[in-house]
């Protein structure tokens, strides 16, 4: 399968089974559109039909271009995964957990996922024990994984800032007997950073995700304060504190666009503006039914966004102000292996969250949905039928994934949307797939625009 | 070539052969968290 496309003057076309990117001018792209494979060596003859004002020699020479990298297995490749994705899931081990150690939060952004910190219960704080026992059930279950990660999320973990220390600490002996390695992150949304705090999660923690939705009405329409007040002006600076004591390195700033800010790219050059060098900026999900949520008629707005952004990303990136856009992130040479891109994030098998009571869910966004919940951490059992329906879920399982392009960049996109918003875990949540097919485009130009 | 320029080589390809390691990061560790995105993410061996 070949994807062409085209922004501003760049011609791409994707070899989408053997991943490879071509930037091509103006004749090589109008036939490599026109082409189905198999190639004949030969020009065919319905091209010198279809494209009348190029003479017959440069057709000829454009088609011999094409016609090599046909040959190279670089061009029109066929795809030979669909027999490694069969049962790849069935052999992972547990690597990583979401460690939910506060259902509570001090914001209430309106479009939690996690109503409000609370995922439709009590508000609730993880005990140091249940804590200890996530950390068994994860070694237990890597089986030969070295490197396992934690994540501590919420609500907001900050609030209970005693179980992430004595969580990191146990995890840190059993690492030495059981000859593991523990990555630690962390999600916060900043309210409650101060120098202590900072200085333990600079020394624990692998990655750091800080919440920040861009500039300072976007955020405070949203995550606001219990009080109703805005958020901005406490916030920032304390993330950016922590983004500075961290090199600007191994974090993220994050934000959410939703409906009332569909000009998010200025939100991400905002963030970029205030200094932050590592940044994320995603659509909102969530019911369709809140006013807040993108629609159908919005992609027109957001595609245009997302090639602006394109552009001024490459003129910055080239001009001393560099920054990174996560969705922007693409490594053509070493990014992920082809098995990795067939599984996706690993869901209900590779990747668990653990709510305050120790109750195992497929992933955060699953926690509170008891047709979901697989286990506990107390016994360490869990639902091998909720797993295997996350086992034998990939790429080739779905079928609207089959003609995507975008299929080894999303790995089928994400499973909590599917379930939850679409009702089946093999159908993709459709208004996310058109963006990420955007961003995949988009990424693939900038690769284009500074190859030159 | 003249008209093509190719950004890369076959990587997907060969990566079938020797990938699936599994001790890269998981992928909404790192940024995510409600969305999936797993191209942009790190291979362990290339480190």
């Amino acid at each position: 399968m070949v994807h062409t496309f085209q922004i501003k003057d760049k011609n791409i076309a994707l070899d989408v089974n053997s991943g490879c990117v071509h930037v091509l001018d103006k004749l090589c792209y109008e036939i490599v559109s026109a082409l189905e494979p198999p190639l004949t060596k030969e020009t065919p003859e319905f091209l010198y039909g279809a494209i009348q004002d190029e003479p017959r020699e440069d057709i000829d020479e454009a088609y011999s271009e094409i016609y090599e990298l046909y040959s190279d297995g670089t061009l029109f490749s066929e795809d030979s995964y669909e027999n490694i994705a069969l049962d790849m899931k069935k052999r992972s081990p547990v690597k990583a957990l979401c460690l939910h150690v506060s259902h509570d939060c001090n914001l209430r952004c309106k479009y939690c996922f996690a109503d409000e910190g609370a995922y439709h219960h009590d508000r609730s704080l993880m005990s140091a024990e249940v804590g200890r026992r996530a950390i068994d059930f994860l070694i237990k279950n890597s089986g030969s994984r070295r490197n396992l990660e934690v994540d501590f999320f919420g609500g907001e973990p900050l609030m209970n800032m005693s179980v992430v220390k004595s969580t990191v600490e146990y995890a840190r002996e059993q690492e030495k007997i059981h000859g593991k390695n523990f990555r630690f992150t962390i999600t916060t949304n900043g309210l409650l950073l101060n120098d202590e705090n900072t200085e333990f999660i600079n020394k624990n923690m692998y990655n750091v995700v800080l919440s920040l939705d861009g500039r300072r009405e976007v955020n405070d329409k949203m995550r606001v304060r219990a009080d109703g007040g805005g958020s901005y002006d406490i916030i920032m600076p304390k993330l950016k504190k922590m983004a500075d004591s961290r090199g600007q390195d191994n974090y993220y700033v994050r934000g959410t666009y939703t409906r009332n800010n569909l000009d998010f790219s200025k939100d991400v050059l905002h963030l970029a503006d205030l200094g932050f060098k590592q940044t994320s900026v995603e659509p909102v999900v969530g019911d369709e039914s809140e006013d807040y949520m993108i629609r159908r008629e919005d992609l027109p707005k957001l595609f245009e966004e997302y090639e602006n952004l394109a552009d001024e990303y490459v003129r910055r990136r080239a001009d001393g102000r560099w920054f990174n856009f996560f969705h922007f992130m693409i490594d053509l040479e070493q990014g992920p292996c082809v098995i990795k891109r067939l599984s996706g994030c690993g869901a209900g098998c590779e990747y668990l969250a653990v709510t305050p009571d120790g109750d195992i869910y497929p992933c955060h966004q699953f926690v509170g949905h008891e047709e979901y919940k697989m286990g506990n951490v107390a016994d360490g059992e869990i639902s091998s039928e909720i797993r295997e329906t996350f086992e034998n879920c990939n790429v080739y399982t779905k079928p609207s994934c089959r003609d995507c392009f975008a299929k080894f960049y999303c790995s089928g996109g994400c499973m909590a949307n599917a379930c939850l918003l679409c009702g089946d875990i093999n159908t993709p949540h459709e208004l996310s797939c058109e963006l990420m097919r955007k961003r995949v485009e988009c990424s693939l130009y900038i690769k284009a625009c500074e190859a030159e | 070539m003249k008209r093509i320029k190719t950004l890369n080589s076959a990587v997907l390809k060969q990566s079938a052969a020797k990938g699936g390691c599994g001790e890269c990061q998981t992928s909404c560790q790192s940024a995510c968290k409600t969305s999936c995105t797993v191209a942009n993410q790190k291979c362990e061996q290339s480190k």
